[in-house]
C-alpha cells in the first residue's frame, strides 16, 4: 500500500475512534448529575407516578450501555430525545424533540460560519502574502501590530467595540442579528454583517501570521537562494518558489483556524443575539437542559474534530517527502 | 579603592578583590536590560496585583453596595457611574481585580499541579500509566475546552469552585503534554540515573533533579496558561454560566452594562462604560504576553542581533 494511503487511513482510524470515545465522554455527564434527575426536572411537587414515568421514557431503569447504543443509534439518525424543558410536575408533557430546536439553529451556524471564512481565507491569504513580500516595511509592521492586537483580545472585546463604532456611533449595521426563518439571502447578509466580522477579526490575525511564517521560513533554504543568484525578483522568488511549498502548513493552518470558529461562535452568537446552535447551548447550560447540552455539544465536538482530522490529511497529503518515498 | 587614570596600576587591577554579583544586583542588571514591552507589562501586572490585594480600601465604595440611581451617569459621587441596579462601577473594577484575576490565579496554579504533576509521573515512569495518560489526556483535548466546560458546568451547576475544578482539570492536559514532553529529555540524563541509583525516591527525583531543568518553559507555560485561563473563564462569566452575581467580576460586568450602547450616540461615555472592564481584561492579557516574550527571549540565550 502507498504509505500516504496508509498514514490518511491510520489517521482517520484514529478520528473514529476519537470521535467514539468523546461521545461516551458526552453521554456518561449525564450519569454524574448529582441526586435524582425525576425530581430535579419534574420539581418537588411531581407525583410518583409522574416522575417513574419520566425516568421509564428516559429508560433509566435500562443498564448505562444499553442506553448509550439507544442514546448513539437515535443521535446517528437525527433523533436526538426531548428536551427537558416544557415538563410540569402535573405530568403534562409540552416538551419538544431537540432536533426540533436545533435543525433551523445548526442551518444558521453554519451560514454564519462559511459567511466568515468566505471573507476570512482570501483576507488572511492576502495580508500574509503581502506581508512577506514587504517584509520589514512600514505596511508589514503595521499589519503585524494590528494582528498582535486583536489575538490578545477576548471575543466580545472586540464584538463590543464593532457595536460602539458601527451600530451606536455611526448606525450602518444592526446591532441585533435576529434572523428570521423566511429572510432572503441579501437581508441574511446584512444582519449576520456584524458577527461575520468580528469572527473574521478574530481569526484572521492567527492565520496571517502563519501564513506569513510560513512564507518567511523557507525563504532561507537553499533553493530560494538560488533562484535569486539566478536573478529572480521578490516577487517571482515569493510568489513562484516559496508560496508552492507553503501551502501544507498554510491549509493546515486554516483548517485548524475554521475549527477554532466552532468555540467562537458560541461567544459571539449570545452577543449578537444570533439564532444559532452556540446561544442554544448556553441557554441550555442555564436552565440545566441536559439533552440539549448533549446534543449541542456532540454537534461541536464533532465538528472540531473532523476540521481538526482534514487538517492533518492535508498536511500529509501535501508532504512531498511522503508523497515521493526512496 | 576604584581605578582612575591618575593612579592607575596592572598589579592593583589584577589583584583586585572581584565580588560576586549577589542575586539582587543579577535582578536589577537583568531587569534594566528589558525591553519597554515587558517592563510595560510588569508595571501593568504590578498595578492589578496591588488593586486586587488592598481592594477594599482601595475602592470608594463596597462590593455590592446599591445606590438610587440605577445606570447614573460618570460624575463626582460616582467616577464612571453605576450599574444597572445602581453599584458604583469603579468599586466594581476594583474589587474584579481580585475576584477575576484571583480565580484564574488559582485556576492556573491547581492545573500545573495536576497536570505538571502527572506528567513528571509519566515522564519518569514510561510504562502503561504513561500510556494510560497520555492517550486519555489526546481524547479530552479532542474537545474544545469551552464546549467541555459548559456541559460539564450544566451539570455541576455554576460556583466558584465547581469552576476552578473544571477548568483546572481540562487545562492541565495541556500542562500534562508540556511537561511530559521536555521532562522526558531530562530523565535519561545521567544525573537522573545516579539518583535513582542512589536510591532516591520518585518525590525526590521528581522535584530535586528534574524539575529545576525544565523551570524556564514551564514558568513561560504557565504565563501563557495563566491567560489562556482568564479569558476562558471571562468568557463564560460572559455567557453568565461563569461566576456568580453579587461577585464583582469583568467578564459579567461587560454584559450587564451591555444595553448602555443605545446611548452612546447621546453620550459617549455611556457607551464607554461597557468597556471598561474588557479593556481591563485585554489590558492584562496584553501584558502578561509582553513578560512572557520577553523572558522566553531571555532564558532562550538568543542575543539580540543587528536587523
Amino acid at each position: 500500500m502507498h504509505p500516504v494511503l496508509k498514514t490518511v487511513v491510520q489517521r482517520l482510524g484514529l478520528g473514529l475512534v476519537t470521535l467514539f470515545i468523546v461521545s461516551i465522554i458526552i453521554f456518561a455527564a449525564i450519569e454524574l448529575l448529582p441526586g435524582d434527575f425525576g425530581e430535579a426536572v419534574l420539581g418537588q411537587a411531581a407525583t410518583e407516578d409522574t416522575v417513574a414515568a419520566f425516568r421509564r421514557e428516559l429508560g433509566l431503569d435500562k443498564p448505562a450501555v444499553l442506553r448509550y447504543v439507544d442514546w448513539i443509534a437515535g443521535a446517528v439518525q437525527g433523533d436526538l430525545g426531548n428536551s427537558f424543558s416544557g415538563r410540569s410536575s402535573s405530568g403534562v408533557d409540552r416538551s419538544r424533540p431537540v432536533v426540533d430546536l436545533i435543525g433551523p439553529r445548526l442551518w444558521n451556524t453554519m451560514f454564519l460560519a462559511s459567511f466568515t471564512a468566505v471573507i476570512a481565507v482570501p483576507l488572511a491569504l492576502f495580508l500574509g502574502i503581502s506581508a512577506a513580500l514587504y517584509r520589514n516595511s512600514i505596511y508589514d509592521r503595521v499589519v503585524n501590530a494590528m494582528t498582535l492586537t486583536t489575538i490578545s483580545f477576548p471575543e466580545f472585546f472586540v464584538a463590543y467595540i464593532l457595536i460602539l463604532v458601527l451600530t451606536s456611533l455611526w448606525p450602518i449595521f444592526p446591532s441585533l442579528s435576529n434572523i428570521s426563518p423566511d429572510a432572503d439571502l441579501l437581508d441574511r447578509l446584512y444582519r449576520s454583517a456584524m458577527p461575520a466580522l468580528t469572527l473574521t477579526l478574530v481569526i484572521v490575525a492567527h492565520m496571517m501570521r502563519m501564513t506569513r511564517a510560513a512564507i518567511i521560513n523557507l525563504l532561507a533554504s537553499p533553493y530560494i537562494q538560488m533562484a535569486r543568484l539566478s536573478g529572480a525578483s521578490q516577487r517571482e522568488v515569493i510568489l513562484k518558489h516559496a508560496l508552492p511549498n507553503a501551502w501544507a502548513p498554510i491549509a493546515t493552518v486554516i483548517a485548524f483556524n475554521l475549527a477554532y470558529l466552532v468555540v467562537g461562535v458560541v461567544v459571539v452568537e449570545v452577543v449578537f443575539v444570533y439564532p444559532g446552535v452556540g446561544q442554544l447551548m448556553v441557554d441550555a447550560v442555564s436552565s440545566r437542559d441536559i439533552p440539549v447540552v448533549q446534543a449541542c455539544a456532540l454537534i461541536f465536538a464533532a465538528t472540531y474534530i473532523i476540521l481538526n482530522l482534514i487538517a492533518d490529511i492535508i498536511g500529509i497529503v501535501t508532504n512531498p517527502k511522503l508523497l515521493h518515498p526512496k | 579603592m576604584t581605578q582612575t587614570p591618575q593612579n592607575y596600576s596592572a598589579a592593583n587591577e589584577k589583584t583586585a578583590f572581584v565580588s560576586e554579583r549577589s542575586r539582587w544586583d543579577r535582578v536589577k542588571l537583568t531587569l534594566g536590560k528589558s525591553p519597554w514591552t515587558a517592563r510595560f507589562g510588569m508595571i501593568v501586572i504590578l498595578f492589578y496585583v496591588i488593586l486586587g490585594l488592598f481592594a477594599p480600601w482601595i475602592a470608594p465604595y463596597g462590593e455590592a453596595e446599591v445606590f438610587a440611581v440605577p445606570f447614573a451617569p460618570w460624575d463626582e459621587n460616582h467616577v464612571f457611574g453605576t450599574d444597572q441596579i445602581g453599584r458604583d462601577i469603579l468599586s466594581r473594577l476594583i474589587y474584579g481585580a481580585r475576584n477575576t484575576v484571583g480565580i484564574a490565579l488559582a485556576t492556573t496554579l491547581l492545573s500545573f499541579i495536576i497536570g505538571g504533576g502527572l506528567g513528571l509521573v509519566a515522564a519518569i515512569n514510561r510504562s502503561y500509566l504513561d500510556q494510560l495518560l497520555s492517550r486519555g489526556v489526546d481524547v479530552l483535548m479532542a474537545i474544545p475546552s469551552l464546549i467541555f466546560a459548559l456541559v460539564l458546568l450544566s451539570i455541576f451547576g455554576s460556583s466558584a469552585i465547581n469552576l476552578i475544578m473544571i477548568i483546572a482539570v481540562l487545562d492541565a492536559t495541556r500542562v500534562f503534554r508540556l511537561t511530559r514532553s521536555v521532562a522526558v529529555n531530562v530523565v535519561v540524563m545521567e544525573y537522573v540515573e545516579a539518583a535513582r541509583l542512589r536510591g532516591e525516591g520518585l518525590g525526590w527525583v521528581m522535584r530535586r533533579e528534574i524539575l529545576p531543568n525544565i523551570m524556564p518553559p514551564l514558568i513561560a507555560e504557565f504565563g501563557l496558561r495563566f491567560c489562556f485561563v482568564f479569558l476562558t473563564i471571562a468568557a463564560l462569566s460572559f455567557l453568565g454560566v461563569g461566576i456568580q452575581p453579587p461577585t464583582a467580576d469583568w467578564g459579567s460586568m461587560v454584559r450587564e452594562n451591555a444595553s448602555l450602547f443605545q446611548f452612546a450616540q447621546y453620550d459617549i461615555k455611556a457607551g464607554l462604560t461597557p468597556l471598561l472592564p474588557a479593556s481591563a481584561i485585554a489590558l492584562l492579557t496584553v501584558a502578561v504576553n509582553f513578560v512572557v516574550d520577553w523572558f522566553l527571549h531571555h532564558t532562550s540565550g538568543i542575543k539580540d542581533t543587528p536587523k
